[in-house]
């Protein structure tokens, strides 16, 4: 494949949102994962949203 | 009605888990086709050459960071007048994906401009516009990370977000008659009446892409700004249980 | 109903005159910043005359931003504000006086100043007149636009730099209509009223928007 004169300025604007898009889902993945972990160390000491019926009447 | 039972949490969270694997995978699917076509059964342009297709990304996160802001403002409508409570989480989440489609858009077209217009950068009417948009996303941004209670920051963002909406078509209006008044129209416009059928069909595949792109994310976002409260709650009331009455006063449900 | 708005006016007009003296320290502000341009782009008196118009602009927005954070903070502070909220008074009304009284003691001595400023910077008389009236038509709306910030922001504690980060997007179109109004007075690409128009519907357009949204604000940031 042939990209002409301007091949470098085309790899690397493809390079380049493909490292935000890498990025943006290194993100989300990696906040999960916090998030799990943060329940999950409640939920071992005890705190969670099962043991206090939270959650489950509340509106919202 | 389907819009208020996804109003509860959990229920949304059930959703999320059923939908996402099937939108991701239609996502990959339209990444790949529309990849291919961009790189190999697109021709080049006569005028722009091979670099027409850096229009295949960077029309499509054009068209995204538009899209994103008018999905925060709908949100932020959903805020204030319905208290739709995962209004201010679709909102809060949308912001980032927003300002990156934002930056892609910036990025893209200045490499795009350094053949085409041989600088980086002209203080062109879109591409100004485009910058006054991000640095909106990242005021927002910082808005939200500011603000410590989450149902405040989402009631603030929200107003901040809809007079943004109000003011984009002016700036976009006092930014096009800015620019013919400082340059003269002489640079290579994309936008002429003829997109050639084979340049379209690739920037449509990619722009389908990218829209399924942003509802992933989005998706995946607003489930971990709920868990997050969900964190952020519990931790609250396990305080307020261990020094009763000082803290009882700050935990309130935050979902 | 003119009774308490006028109180008002008169209150937030002596606590900013007398508290800290923003009137001054703004005007003095701007003249900083007119001073230090020259010292950045070089003394060039035909580029100055030039661009003139445009740093007296960007002055008065900076100068503008710098006092914006104590228009609703000062009252947070002390509770008048919440007794305000509580007062039954139309918020959207009690902020349009409050931007009034805070424009008269902050924006309006920019507008004063600002043909005394156009002198170092080599502006004829016509162009003088021009910038001066575009500020007295224009800075109204940044005020106006500003209180959305301060009220977005008054809960914060240090909300002065994140406040001029929110307004500075919503003020661009402003300070285009103002710069090209005033540079339209001067070598007349367009006529001067297009421009001028322009800018005094912006302002009123802010004197709509800024006062509903930042009592929505403020609203939401009491609750």
């Amino acid at each position: 494949m042939d990209l002409g004169t301007h091949a470098g300025f085309i790899v690397a604007s493809y390079a380049l949102c493909a490292l935000t898009i890498g990025g943006l889902i290194a993100w989300v993945r990696l906040d999960k994962a916090n998030q799990e972990r943060d329940l999950k160390e409640l939920a071992d000491q005890g705190i969670s949203r099962a043991a206090s019926g939270f959650g489950s009447t509340r509106k919202s | 009605m389907a819009f208020w039972d996804y109003a509860n949490p959990t229920r949304f969270l059930r959703l999320v888990h059923v939908v996402l694997p099937w939108l991701t995978g239609l996502c990959v699917l339209a990444f790949a086709a529309g990849l291919y076509m961009s790189f190999f059964t697109a021709p080049e342009d006569y005028q722009q050459g091979d670099t027409v297709r850096i229009m295949y990304i960077h029309v499509p996160a054009a068209w995204l960071c538009m899209m994103c802001y008018t999905v925060m403002s709908i949100s932020s409508i959903g805020t204030l007048v319905w208290k739709h409570p995962l209004a201010d989480v679709s909102a809060k989440s949308a912001a980032p994906i927003g300002a990156a489609f934002t930056f892609m858009a910036l990025v893209t077209g200045s490499l795009w401009g350094k053949p085409m217009w041989g600088t980086y950068w002209v203080w062109d009417a879109r591409l100004t516009s485009v910058l006054v948009l991000l640095i909106m996303y990242l005021g927002l941004m910082t808005l939200w990370r500011t603000m410590e209670d989450p149902i405040k920051a989402g009631k603030a963002a929200a107003v901040l977000t809809l007079v943004g909406a109000l003011n984009l078509p002016i700036i976009k209006f006092s930014v096009d008659w800015w620019n013919t008044l400082h340059q003269p129209a002489s640079v290579v416009r994309m936008d002429g009446p003829t997109i050639h059928p084979d340049i379209l069909w690739p920037l449509l595949v990619m722009a389908i892409a990218f829209t399924l792109l942003f509802f992933v994310l989005h998706l995946m976002a607003m489930r971990n700004e709920i868990l997050r409260r969900r964190v952020r709650a519990l931790r609250l009331r396990a305080a307020s249980a261990s020094h009763p009455g000082a803290a009882a006063a700050t935990a309130q449900p935050a979902e | 109903m003119t009774g308490w708005a006028l109180d008002l006016f008169q209150r937030d007009l002596k606590l900013s005159v007398r508290i800290g003296g923003s009137a001054l320290v703004g005007v003095l502000f701007f003249l900083a910043v007119v001073t230090v341009i020259p010292f950045g782009v070089g003394p060039d008196l035909n580029l100055l005359a030039r661009i003139g118009p445009a740093i007296l602009w960007i002055g008065a927005l900076l100068a503008t931003l710098l006092g914006l954070d104590r228009v609703f903070q000062a009252d947070r502070e002390d509770g008048t504000l919440d007794l305000m909220l509580m007062a039954g008074r139309p918020l959207e009304l009690v902020v349009l006086i409050k931007c009034l009284a805070h424009w008269v003691a902050t924006g309006l001595p920019l507008v004063i100043a600002a043909p005394l400023l156009a002198i170092f910077l080599n502006l004829e008389p016509l162009a003088m007149g021009a910038v001066t009236l575009t500020l007295l038509a224009g800075t109204p709306a940044l005020t106006l636009i500003g209180a959305i910030g301060a009220s977005l922001t008054v809960s914060l504690r240090r909300g002065g730099l994140l406040l001029a980060v929110l307004v500075v997007p919503l003020a661009i179109p402003v300070l285009i209509f103002g710069v090209s109004a005033a540079d339209a007075a001067i070598h007349d690409p367009v006529p001067f009223l297009t421009p001028f128009l322009i800018l005094c519907a912006l302002t009123l357009i802010a004197a709509v928007v800024g006062p509903v949204a930042s009592a929505m604000a403020l609203r939401f940031s009491a609750d």
